[in-house]
C-alpha cells in the first residue's frame, strides 16, 4: 500500500516537471519564432522610421534619468570601495583604471539591462499585453495590417538601439562619479587618475567587448519583453505575471548571459 | 458573381475536445443586415473569427467573395480582410493615437492617399457618426458610446464590402444604442455592403436587421426575418426572444441532483 502510494506520488512528480518543461521548451521555440518574423517584417520599421523612433524615445530617452543617476552612484561607490582597498597596497592612483574597467567591461552593460528590464522593458510587456486585452492587436490584424511588423518590430529596433547608448552613458557618468569622489573628495592626484585609465583601458579588449555585451542584452531584454507581451493571457493578472517574468527572466538571461560572453572574450 | 458575399458551409469548430459548432450553414446575401444570435458562449464571436480567417475551421468551409477563406495563404486572406470591417466589442480603439488618427490608421497603412485627402476623408467617415468635433480627443476622453462610433468610422474607413459587428450595443445607455442602431442600418445602406451583427440585443438587432439566425448548442436552430421569428413558437426561440428565465435554456449550469449534494457535502464533512 506505501509502497503504492510512493510510486503514485513520484509519478506525479515525474509528470508535473515533464509538463514543465514541455511548456518551457514550446515558450522557447515560440519565443524564437517571434524573434525570426520579426526579423523578417522589420522593413517597415526602416522604411517608416519614425515608428522606430518614436520607441527610442520611450525606452531610451524615458530610461536616460535613471541611467544616470544610478550610473552616478554606482561610480562613486565604486571609487570609494576601490580607493578603500587599493591604498592598502599603496597603488590608489590605479583607481581611475579601476572604476572605468569595472564600469566599460562589466557593470555599465550588466547594471544597464537590469534596469532597462526593470523601467522599458516591463513597460513594453504591459502596453502589449493590454493592446492584445484590449484586443487593438486583433483589431490590427482583421484591417491587414501585420501586428509583428507595426507594433513588435519598432520596439525590438528601438531596444537595441537604445541599450548600447544607455549602456555608454551609464559608463561615462559613472567615471565622472568616481572622479568626483576620487579626485576632488579623497584627493586622488588629477593627471594619474586620467593617465593611468587612458594608458590601461584598450579599446578592442575593453569598450568594443562592453557594447557587444550591451548590444546582445539589447536584444535579449527587448525580445523577452515583447514576446512576454505577445503571449501574454487577455487578462489583468495574465499581464500582470507577464510583467513579473519579464524581469525576472531577463535578470538570469543578463547574468547568464554575461558569464559566457566574458568567457568567451577572455579566451578570444 | 454570387448573391451571397459570406457562405458558411457545414462548418465544424472546437477546440479542447470541445465542439463549438456542429455543422453551422449560414449565407450573407450582399447589401443585406445578417444578424447572429444565441446565448452567452454559443460561439457567435467565433464565427466571425472565423469569417474573418483568425482561427480554421474543423471541418467544413467558410467563403468570402467566391473565395475559401482557411485556403488563403497570409497575404491571400490579408487581401480578403481588406473587403472587411470589424467592429470589436470595446471599440479596440488605438489608445495612444488620437480620434482621428484611429480612424486614419488604415488608410496610412493600406493605402498611399496624400496626407490632405486622407485628412478629408477622416472628417468625412467621422461626420458620418456625427463626431467630427471630437477629432483631437484621445480614446481615454470619450464615452463608451463615443468610443463605439469612432470604431464604426474607423471599420468602414475603407468603404468596405463587409462590416462585422461583435456585440455593438453591449453596455450602451439607450440613447447610444439608438445612434449606434441607425448607424449600423444607414452606413450599411450608403455603402452597399453587407453587415453581420453578432448580438444577443433582440429588440434593437430586429429592428435593423433583415434576416436573423438563432444559434444554440453548436447548431442554427432557427432562422428567418426578425417578424417571423416575432411569432415563432419554437420554445428556444420564443424563451430568447422574450427573455423568458426558465425553458430549454436551463436557469441553472448542469450539475448534480441539488438535494444529494448537499447531502454528500454535509457526509464528507463529518
Amino acid at each position: 500500500m506505501i509502497k503504492s502510494n510512493l510510486l503514485v506520488k513520484s509519478t506525479r512528480i515525474l509528470r508535473g516537471i515533464g509538463k514543465r518543461m514541455i511548456e518551457r521548451t514550446w515558450r522557447l521555440g515560440a519565443g524564437a519564432r517571434l524573434f525570426f518574423l520579426t526579423i523578417i517584417y522589420s522593413g517597415e520599421s526602416f522604411r517608416r522610421f519614425h515608428l522606430t523612433l518614436r520607441e527610442i524615445y520611450f525606452t531610451g530617452v524615458m530610461s536616460m534619468m535613471l541611467i544616470i543617476v544610478s550610473g552616478f552612484f554606482v561610480g562613486m561607490v565604486l571609487a570609494l570601495q576601490g580607493y578603500n582597498t587599493l591604498q592598502k597596497y599603496g597603488s590608489s592612483e590605479a583607481i581611475g583604471v579601476l572604476v572605468a574597467l569595472s564600469l566599460v567591461r562589466e557593470l555599465g552593460p550588466v547594471v544597464t539591462a537590469l534596469l532597462f528590464a526593470g523601467r522599458a522593458g516591463t513597460a513594453i510587456t504591459a502596453e502589449i499585453g493590454l493592446m492584445k486585452t484590449t484586443e487593438q492587436l486583433s483589431a490590427m490584424e482583421m484591417m491587414a495590417v501585420n501586428p509583428i511588423a507595426r507594433v513588435i518590430a519598432p520596439r525590438f529596433w528601438a531596444g537595441l538601439i537604445s541599450m548600447p547608448i544607455l549602456a555608454t552613458v551609464f559608463s561615462m557618468v559613472g567615471i565622472l562619479g568616481g572622479y568626483l569622489v576620487a579626485v576632488p573628495l579623497i584627493g586622488v592626484d588629477d593627471g594619474a587618475f586620467w593617465s593611468q585609465m587612458q594608458a590601461n583601458v584598450d579599446v578592442r579588449a575593453d569598450i568594443i567587448n562592453g557594447l557587444i555585451k550591451s548590444l546582445v542584452f539589447g536584444i535579449v531584454c527587448t525580445m523577452i519583453a515583447l514576446f512576454e507581451g505577445f503571449d501574454a493571457p487577455p487578462t489583468a493578472e495574465g499581464v500582470s505575471r507577464a510583467t513579473t517574468r519579464t524581469v525576472v527572466i531577463s535578470s538570469f538571461a543578463v547574468l547568464g548571459l554575461d558569464f559566457v560572453l566574458t568567457s568567451f572574450m577572455l579566451v578570444v | 458573381m454570387t448573391n451571397n458575399i459570406v457562405e458558411i458551409d457545414n462548418l465544424s469548430f472546437g477546440y479542447k475536445g470541445r465542439l463549438l459548432h456542429k455543422g453551422i450553414n449560414m449565407v450573407f446575401p450582399r447589401g443585406k443586415v445578417v444578424a447572429i444570435m444565441g446565448g452567452s458562449g454559443s460561439g457567435k464571436t467565433t464565427l466571425l473569427r472565423l469569417i474573418g480567417g483568425q482561427i480554421k475551421p474543423n471541418s467544413g468551409e467558410v467563403r468570402v467573395d467566391g473565395q475559401i477563406v482557411h485556403k488563403q495563404d497570409r497575404d491571400g486572406i490579408f487581401k480578403l480582410r481588406r473587403k472587411m470591417g470589424m467592429l470589436f466589442q470595446q471599440g479596440a480603439l488605438f489608445t495612444d493615437l488620437s480620434v482621428f488618427e484611429n480612424v486614419a490608421f488604415p488608410m496610412r497603412e493600406l493605402t498611399d492617399l496624400p496626407d490632405s485627402m486622407i485628412r478629408d476623408l477622416v472628417l468625412m467617415k467621422l461626420n458620418a457618426v456625427g463626431l467630427r468635433g471630437a477629432h483631437t480627443l484621445m480614446p481615454a476622453e470619450l464615452s463608451g458610446g463615443m468610443a463605439r462610433r469612432v470604431a464604426l468610422a474607423r471599420a468602414v474607413a475603407l468603404d468596405p464590402n463587409i462590416i462585422m459587428y461583435d456585440e455593438p450595443f453591449a453596455g450602451l445607455d439607450p440613447i447610444s444604442m439608438g445612434v449606434i442602431c441607425d448607424l449600423i442600418r444607414s452606413l450599411n445602406d450608403a455603402l452597399e455592403a453587407t453587415s453581420i451583427i453578432v448580438s444577443h440585443d433582440v429588440k434593437e438587432t430586429f429592428l435593423i436587421a433583415d434576416y436573423v439566425y438563432f444559434v444554440a448548442n453548436g447548431v442554427v436552430v432557427a432562422e428567418g426575418t426578425p417578424h417571423d421569428l416575432t411569432q415563432s413558437t419554437l420554445p428556444f426561440v420564443h424563451q430568447f426572444v422574450h427573455g423568458e428565465k426558465d425553458g430549454p435554456v436551463p436557469f441553472h449550469y448542469p450539475t448534480a441532483n441539488y438535494q444529494s449534494e448537499l447531502l454528500n457535502q454535509k457526509q464528507s464533512h463529518k
